[in-house]
């Protein structure tokens, strides 16, 4: 599915443009370390930077040596050591402490920390209270964006949805609000933003702060709309098993900015191998939307006819083998190289995710959506939980069990988590505790209707307990109305009728069928009436907080929509988003925070 | 409504009106007599220093300050030096001018800021009278000192201090003084009997009014209005003069027949005023001149001030507190009795509408055919700004609105702002705030400057309001007042970030929030510092992140001084697993289970407890058998124990942990499987009824490629399940006949969809006809 096949596809932004300028301004911190150094790079940060600026550039700025970050005594002879970070306290501490053994030892070297995407003030303090503020000089590298493809870019900030989430901590979001400030200063500004979420508005309000503050540049606007969502909008659709070619392989073997690295077994050799994943890929760009089952057929066909194309060879006289082998043979062998690759990894899928576990995994998965048998899927997560079948599974399925049902009844609460405790050991409790705190995984308040949860609401009132009273309200506020939502917006199409996963209808086609993501459905249902009216009855199941501001230039011409998930999106959305683009005759652009399957525990 | 003339005085061709602004909510004993009174222009604060001039040095006398409606701001005892005046910066600052030159400055809330000095000559020289004075540079003081010699400073933002030349022929304290602002600069008018002087940096100029009385043989008092392009004086003869501050022009001379000083000169304008007119008071007595002969008198039962305004003469006694001015030409249209005006008859109209009569029809015709309906509705708007009563303005509103509907490209802005500016100037004028603003004034002072206002006297919700309502960009508005209101608190010391938190959207605070956590901590005691936190959710969890990394003991400490015992249980818990031996661990899960009966979690309590036994048990076993098992969760424990075949250790973990039977089928199952123990499998699966049923006994076969083990089950499992079973072991014959049996149409394509062709064709045939039957039920 190349989009550049489509006719009047508007032209894509220019997205290297923003890799060039955070290598030009590394480039520059690093020359204000003059002189040989050594570079230590936080482990997360290696292949986003690897992106951005290879170790041959690196090289040619005097960098010497490269590590990990890995917080552990290091050995380094050089005299200069450069830290690129990310704020993290910990890091610092590790810092701090490498810092004062040197002076211990009584070494000098010298050192910098550059903190990217920013600085933090809690860092700083870190590096006071060591005693280290004057021996190390600080500096911020404004990396805020790194373009996975043609279409996707991510701030690659994976603690995001914890730190906003669960923990209340809003620091990322002027990070967010910067991101989104530097690409309006790239590609001009946006003639309209559209937004779900507390994470969503905040990040708006300190955008437009950021607006306020630098000067408008006139130019030709490369984007037309942006829409801002949180993830805890959707939950639910990151606990859904992902069945589509590209999201299958990120659940199997894990994507991590944009590449994937497929071991022995795929490769059918005794290494490792990493491979990119993005348009560049033509065997790839053709299969990552598809749903998987029509994956293998494709492959065939493909596989057919590179067959065919090497047999040009037979028969062929030798100025014809000259030219064959020069224009087309590396072409053909990139290819076949590729092919092999993704036969590989589909045969893997298809070897687990065939099998009958799989499919009765689906299986639940679809009547929890519909709201379907409950009880026969309590009973299969028990089981699933019994027999240890998978540690993360089991927690999606429940918490996908709790936000469809409103909660988990008192009595079911108490034994699956018992259950799957005494599988996995009480540290689960902590698992449980976050979950809980997320909205993920709750127990219903039996008995307790509205009227008597305000009661108890109006006898906390009291300075004292504001705290409890604000936790209150947003337990309270939490409550999913999946059930209601999905009616309201059609997200799970009738069943029983045949769904051809060949020739998709709808977005619906991700879940093979059974659901539309609701983050893509709001956004569609959005764009299509220009703002909100008419969704009022959703957002106030979704808890508010949306919003639609018009800028001030406005044109329409341009059709490129820019989507950022604040929490991270599945690879499933972005495939949905794409099918919506090809319908709609427009281009998504997404911005991700980070890539998630939810995964949390302790 | 029938009344709104009541109050009106005709006076030349205007008329002037006095409007009750506050009964004063103050108790003042003996009134403002024997006060130093100080009350800041536009609707601001009212300063008193009661018995100032009673010399003895012990006395302390009492600092008070009020609002304009008389409700108190702040009170102290005046403990420093002689005070002189009392005056009001224009950011309602107090300013306190001592004998000894020294100003003392406090906010609005009586907190003292600064003081400075007007200089060496005035301290040596004592202050004889002062005057403070507003000008575009700011607010300024002039001083005329013992020595007979002004010095003035025009912004005390910025003092530079000026001393004006010496004024010829000056004996003793002139007669009368003020200060004007001209070409730029300030100046000093001072009357010296019947000579006039102006006083600028370099020279002594002296000027003669034109048209003055000749009877007169002294000025007495004077008085500049608040544009400071009006000048009035008042002679020894009674007579007011009127004219242009640079004296080139006469307005009007007016005979007061009173000779007596007065107490106090103002001038009573407006913009666009129809006539000047200044207002002269003596003890009990208050009189308006204008260009006539004629004036107005009005009779004051108490002490009284002049506070000159924008826009009138505010007076405030001791009990009352009223607004004199000249009616404004759209009130004076729209009520002067038998007025023909538009807006006059548009306001009948609607009365009449009102009363549903046809009369309605008639006004409104009369003003449309001289097509004057916009000028009427423009009236009514004009007019209900100008009124004091909120019923008075809904009434002109309604009217305006009324006449509106008839209009079809009339312009809304006027009216919507309209409304909305008194709606603010409603709340502000209320009496618990008592800033009397008029709508002049309002418009004058700026919306910016009134929530500064709002701000120095720390009405920060109003303030917000006022900018939420009248959408104030968030910059200017809401988060400036924010601002404000962090500092304030910090600066208190006390309740510090309640305001940072307050909105949460109000962004680059996080940064802030941090900056103010980090530094609290760092100053206050724990105690308190926690205190704090507690009510801040904001500030919490960014601490709590915080002490994630950098001070664990302060997380408990934290959760211990909030009582929040489930979290201090989960910190137990989470502590329990970083320890390695196991009298710690199981002394950290002791203490989470205390926690957790504590927060009345029975459920974690009695988990974390067979956490414990669960690890004794695990111990006691490694220690007898050798086999690694502490920190394994159950099922793994038992898995282990299945395996190396400790059988009664697995049964016993079984019984004492409540294992469901289902689970505990499970482990036994694959534990047997795994060693191909098919003997022992077989016993097991007869030794009762299997609660897994029998299916997970043939997967579990066939999983280890045991396909004649897995037959033995397929005829125990279950109905629903044979097809499956059937087909796990590769029967499709079986399974066939099972899913004809069952008339399952979705199971009959299963197995259809497993024959191949090497199938028994006749099966598959049968298989077909039988989905067709099932299909047409």
């Amino acid at each position: 599915m190349a989009h550049t096949e489509w006719r009047d596809a508007p032209e894509l932004p220019d997205f290297s443009l923003l890799k060039r300028l955070a290598r030009d301004q590394l480039i520059f911190l690093l020359e204000q370390l003059p002189g040989k150094k050594d570079l230590f790079i936080d482990a997360d940060l290696m292949s986003p930077l690897d992106r951005i600026a290879n170790v041959t550039i690196l090289k040619q700025h005097e960098v010497d040596k490269l590590y990990k970050v890995e917080l552990k005594p290091i050995v380094s002879s050089s005299d200069q050591l450069c830290f690129l970070i990310r704020p993290r306290i910990q890091t610092v501490k590790w810092i701090s402490d490498l810092v004062n053994a040197d002076k211990v030892a009584g070494r000098f070297r010298r050192y910098k920390i550059i903190f990217t995407p920013q600085k933090f003030y809690a860092c700083e303090t870190v590096l006071e209270e060591q005693g280290v503020y004057g021996d190390v000089t600080t500096d911020e590298w404004n990396f805020y964006i790194l373009p996975l493809d043609d279409d996707i870019l991510s701030l690659e900030l994976p603690e995001f949805f914890r730190d906003n989430f669960l923990e209340g901590d809003q620091r990322w979001v002027t990070t967010a609000g910067s991101a989104l400030h530097l690409l309006q200063s790239v590609y001009g500004s946006f003639s309209k933003v559209y937004g779900i979420g507390r994470c969503a508005k905040m990040v708006y309000e300190s955008w437009r702060e950021l607006m306020e503050e630098g000067e408008q540049r006139t130019r030709q606007p490369e984007f037309a709309k942006v829409f801002l969502v949180d993830r805890d909008v959707d939950f639910v659709t990151p606990l859904c098993s992902q069945v589509v070619y590209e999201g299958l392989v990120d659940d199997l073997f894990r994507i991590k900015c944009g590449t994937v690295e497929l071991g022995p077994d795929v490769t059918s050799s005794d290494k490792s191998i990493k491979v990119m994943l993005n348009s560049q890929d033509k065997v790839f760009s053709e299969i990552r939307n598809e749903h998987f089952s029509n994956v293998f057929g494709f492959l065939s066909q493909k596989a057919k006819n590179l067959q065919t194309a090497y047999d040009k060879r037979r028969g062929m006289d030798i100025q014809q083998m000259k030219a064959f082998v020069s224009d087309e043979l590396k072409g053909l062998k990139q290819e076949h190289r590729l092919l092999s690759l993704h036969i590989g990894a589909s045969e893997s899928m298809m070897k687990k995710k065939t099998k009958q576990d799989f499919q009765e995994l689906l299986k639940t998965e679809h009547s929890l959506l519909e709201g379907f048998e409950i009880r026969e899927c309590i009973t299969y997560i028990e089981e699933h939980i019994n027999r240890q079948v998978s540690m993360i599974d089991s927690l999606r399925l429940l918490c996908l069990l709790s936000i469809t049902e409103n909660g988990l009844l008192s009595k079911d609460y108490r034994s699956l988590k018992a259950q799957y405790l005494q599988s996995y050991g009480i540290k689960h409790l902590l698992t449980f505790a976050n979950l809980r705190q997320l909205g993920l995984l709750e127990e219903q308040q039996a008995g307790e209707t509205l009227t008597v949860m305000e009661s108890k609401v109006g006898k906390l009132v009291n300075d004292k307990t504001v705290g409890k009273l604000t936790d209150a309200f947003s337990s309270l506020a939490k409550k999913s109305n999946f059930r209601a939502l999905s009616k309201r917006l059609a997200l799970v199409p009738k069943s029983g009728e045949e769904y051809d996963l060949r020739v998709p209808r709808d977005m619906a086609y991700v879940f093979s069928g059974a659901y539309i993501p609701l983050s893509c459905k709001l956004i569609e249902q959005v764009l299509e009436r220009d703002g909100w009216t008419g969704l009022e009855e959703v957002t106030r199941m979704l808890n508010g907080q949306e919003f639609a501001v018009t800028a001030r230039n406005k044109t329409d011409a341009q059709r490129i929509v820019l989507v950022m998930f604040l929490g991270g999106c599945t690879f499933s959305e972005i495939s949905a988003l794409r099918f919506l683009g090809k319908e709609r005759d427009a281009y998504y652009v997404k911005q991700i925070e980070y890539m998630v399957n939810i995964k949390l525990s302790i | 409504m029938a009344f709104v003339t009541a109050n009106w005085n005709p006076l030349g061709d205007a008329f002037y009106r006095k409007i009750e602004l506050y009964e004063m909510g103050w108790n003042l004993k003996d009134g403002l007599r024997d006060c130093l009174v100080a009350a800041a222009p536009y609707g601001g604060p009212i300063a008193l220093l009661k018995a100032h001039n009673r010399c003895s040095p012990s006395a302390r006398p009492q600092l008070e300050i009020f609002s304009s409606s008389g409700l108190p701001l702040a009170s102290f005892p005046w403990k420093s030096g002689v005070v002189k005046q009392l005056g009001w910066t224009v950011s309602d600052d107090l300013l306190c001018v001592q004998e000894d030159g020294t100003v003392l400055v406090y906010d609005l809330l009586g907190g003292f800021k600064r003081h400075f000095s007007m200089g060496n000559e005035v301290s040596q020289s004592q202050v004889l009278e002062t005057k403070i004075f507003h000008s575009p540079y700011g607010t300024g003081v002039a001083i005329l000192t013992g020595a007979l010699r002004f010095t003035l400073a025009t912004n005390i933002d910025d003092i530079k201090l000026r001393r004006l030349p010496e004024v010829p022929g000056l004996q003793g304290a002139p007669s009368c003084w003020a200060v004007l602002t001209q070409d730029r600069q300030s100046k000093v008018l001072v009357a010296n009997g019947s000579h006039l002087f102006v006083l600028d940096n370099t020279a002594c100029t002296p000027v003669t009014p034109p048209g003055l009385s000749p009877q007169a043989s002294s000025i007495v008092h004077m008085c500049v209005s608040f544009s400071y392009k009006y000048l009035a004086l008042l002679t020894d003869s009674g007579h007011v003069w009127m004219g242009t501050s640079n004296l080139k022009e006469k307005l009007s001379e007016v005979d007061t027949k009173i000779k007596a000083p007065p107490k106090q000169m103002a001038w009573c304008r407006r913009p666009k005023s129809q006539q000047p007119s200044a207002v002269v008071m003596w003890d009990g007595l208050l009189l308006v001149v204008g260009e006539c002969k004629e004036t107005i008198q009005y009779h004051l039962d108490d002490d009284s001030i002049l506070v000159p305004e924008l826009d009138g003469v505010r007076i405030i006694s001791g009990t009352h507190h009223e607004l004199l001015q000249e009616v404004p030409g759209a009130c004076e249209e729209i009520f002067k009795i038998a007025s023909m005006a538009p807006g006059a008859l548009l306001l009948e109209a609607h009365k009449e509408y009102e009363k549903e009569s046809q009369k309605a029809d008639e006004y409104l015709r009369e003003i449309k055919e001289q097509s004057l309906l916009s000028e009427a509705v423009r009236q009514c708007v004009e007019a209900a700004g100008h009124e004091h009563e909120p019923e008075t303005q809904k009434t002109l509103l309604r009217a305006a609105s009324f006449g509106k509907c008839f209009l079809s490209n009339f312009p809304p802005e006027q009216f919507v702002s309209m409304c909305r500016d008194l709606r603010v100037l409603n709340a502000v004028r209320d009496y618990t705030v008592g800033i009397p603003l008029s709508h002049t004034q309002f418009k004058q002072m700026t919306i910016q400057v009134l929530i500064d206002r709002l701000v120095y006297r720390k009405l920060y919700p109003l303030a917000i309001e006022v900018c939420r309502y009248l959408k104030t960009p968030e910059y200017q508005g809401v988060s400036r007042v924010l601002k404000y209101w962090a500092c304030y608190k910090v600066c208190k010391k006390k309740n510090y970030i309640l305001i940072i938190f307050v909105q949460p959207y109000c962004m680059p605070s996080c940064m802030l929030v941090y900056t103010v956590v980090m530094y609290l901590k760092n100053e206050l005691n724990r105690g308190d510092f926690f205190m704090m936190l507690r009510n801040q959710p904001v500030a919490l969890s960014l601490y709590k992140q915080f002490c994630k990394h950098q001070e664990q003991d302060t997380l408990k400490d934290l959760f211990n001084q909030d009582d929040d015992h489930e979290e201090l249980g989960n910190f137990y818990v989470k502590a329990s697993y970083k320890e390695q031996r196991l009298e710690a661990r199981i002394a950290h899960l002791q203490s989470a289970v205390d926690e957790y009966y504590k927060a009345k979690n029975e459920f974690s309590a009695k988990t974390t407890e067979d956490e414990m036994r669960l690890l004794r048990f695990q111990r006691k076993l490694e220690e007898e058998k050798g086999e690694q098992l502490v920190g394994f969760s159950l099922h793994d424990t038992m898995t282990t124990l299945l395996s190396v075949g400790l059988h009664k250790h697995a049964e016993q973990l079984y019984k004492d942990f409540r294992v469901p039977d289902k689970r505990f089928w499970w482990l036994r199952l694959k534990a047997l499987a795994e060693k191909e123990d098919w003997e022992e499998l077989e016993k097991f699966s007869k030794s009762k009824k299997s609660p897994i049923g029998y299916l997970p006994f043939v997967e579990v076969c066939i999983k280890h490629h045991n396909k004649y083990e897995a037959r033995k089950y397929v005829s125990k499992v279950t109905l629903e399940q044979k097809v499956k079973a059937h087909l796990a072991v590769g029967d499709v014959e079986g399974a066939a006949e099972a899913a004809i049996e069952r008339r399952n149409e979705s199971e009959i394509g299963t197995v259809l969809s497993r024959c191949s062709a090497t199938t028994d064709h006749l099966l598959v045939e049968r298989l077909n006809r039988a989905k067709a039957t099932v299909a047409k039920k």
